[in-house]
């Protein structure tokens, strides 16, 4: 467990680094996961301390967005002001993603199929 | 209040304590709701809680960042977690090998068209350039968005809220959309939902089923790598930047 914790938070310091050190747009623990990725399909395997740690953590993620989703007390004026476009835009904009996603798939798994 | 009440008030309310305990305190409470509505996905307990706390923090006169102060030891988590996304999208690597030129092709798509559409659909209906930025990560899960906003000049606490209500819609529209398509297969379903509306879809895919629910984690991963890269590039071309 406290070694699990260590080696994400040694990835996400690298990833950090990483993104500092060559201004990246990318954010610093993406850059650790993509690391983490390619660690893990390095060695094949993941040992069961980290599986855990992260299940455990992954598994209680909604709880980590709480925090931050309270700053809309903050933002209430401008949220307030713009509702319209941002609510089109949110529906919207979803709706077209699911949509053109399952489209694009199913189009090329049926070629696939095909072939 | 009495004297003494009020003081203990004036102690707790200046210490990192309440705000981290109210937060742990008020999100179990949502989740308990969620559980007793079957989960429910109109009840989603980020969105309860949010509301809970943002009631609570103006009732009490606390200011945000005074919260935050406490808030933050859960916040930091976020980038722990993002890291920790490389192991279940790592699980899933056999269905990734075999079926690699649809996902990709799908995850391109679907990840343009979440960026491209919504920031399309706000620019028209006249959105500042900062709700703009903040609105467009908004299909990635909440930490990966929040540092991209942040990393682009947007603001990430109105990403984190905008990320959130974009999980709630897609995991309430999506059995509509995909039946109203005819679209039966649950990778593919479970796929489109995971880009779409990230965690808070991929937990509804799970409910539906375990092969759509995979298929959901890997699509959320994987289009939240696929964001970070394309972004930048796009905000770029937009003119935004």
């Amino acid at each position: 467990m406290l070694g699990a914790i260590t080696l994400l938070l040694v990835y996400q310091l690298v990833g950090e680094v990483i993104a500092l050190a060559f201004k990246l747009p990318v954010p610093g623990p993406v850059i650790g996961m993509l690391l983490l990725f390619l660690t893990l399909l390095a060695r094949g395997r993941i040992s069961d301390g980290l599986r855990n740690t992260a299940n455990s953590l992954l598994s209680h993620l909604s709880l980590l967005f709480v925090p931050a989703g309270t700053g809309v007390m903050v933002h209430l004026a401008r949220v307030a002001d713009e509702w319209v476009a941002i609510a089109a835009a949110l529906i919207g904009s979803t709706v077209l993603t699911i949509a053109v996603t399952a489209l694009v798939m199913r189009a090329l798994m049926a070629r696939k199929e095909q072939a | 209040m009495t004297p003494k009440v009020l003081d203990i008030w004036v102690y707790l309310s200046t210490t990192p304590l309440l705000g981290l305990t109210i937060t742990l305190v008020v999100y179990q409470c949502a989740y308990w709701v969620y559980q007793r509505a079957n989960f429910h996905p109109l009840l989603n307990p980020v969105a309860l809680s949010v509301a809970t706390l943002v009631l609570l923090l103006t009732l009490t006169g606390t200011p945000y960042q005074t919260y935050f102060d406490g808030a933050q030891f859960v916040h930091f988590l976020l980038g722990p977690a993002t890291v920790a996304l490389a192991i279940p999208l790592y699980a899933q690597m056999g269905k990734l090998k075999s079926l690699l030129l649809p996902l990709l092709a799908a995850l391109l798509a679907g990840a343009l068209t979440a960026i491209v559409s919504a920031v399309g659909i706000a620019w028209l209906l006249g959105a500042s350039r900062v709700t703009l930025i903040s609105l467009a990560p908004k299909s990635v899960t909440t930490p990966i968005a929040m540092g991209i906003t942040e990393k682009m000049g947007g603001l990430p606490s109105l990403t984190a809220v905008l990320v959130v209500s974009t999980g709630i819609i897609g995991a309430v529209t999506a059995k509509y959309v995909l039946d109203f398509l005819r679209v039966h297969d649950h990778g593919v379903r479970g796929f489109a939902v995971g880009i779409a509306a990230h965690g808070i879809g991929t937990a509804r895919a799970f409910q539906v089923s375990e092969e759509a629910g995979a298929f959901a984690g890997l699509g959320m991963g994987l289009n939240g790598l696929a964001t970070a890269l394309l972004f930048p590039l796009l905000i770029w071309l937009f003119g935004l930047g």
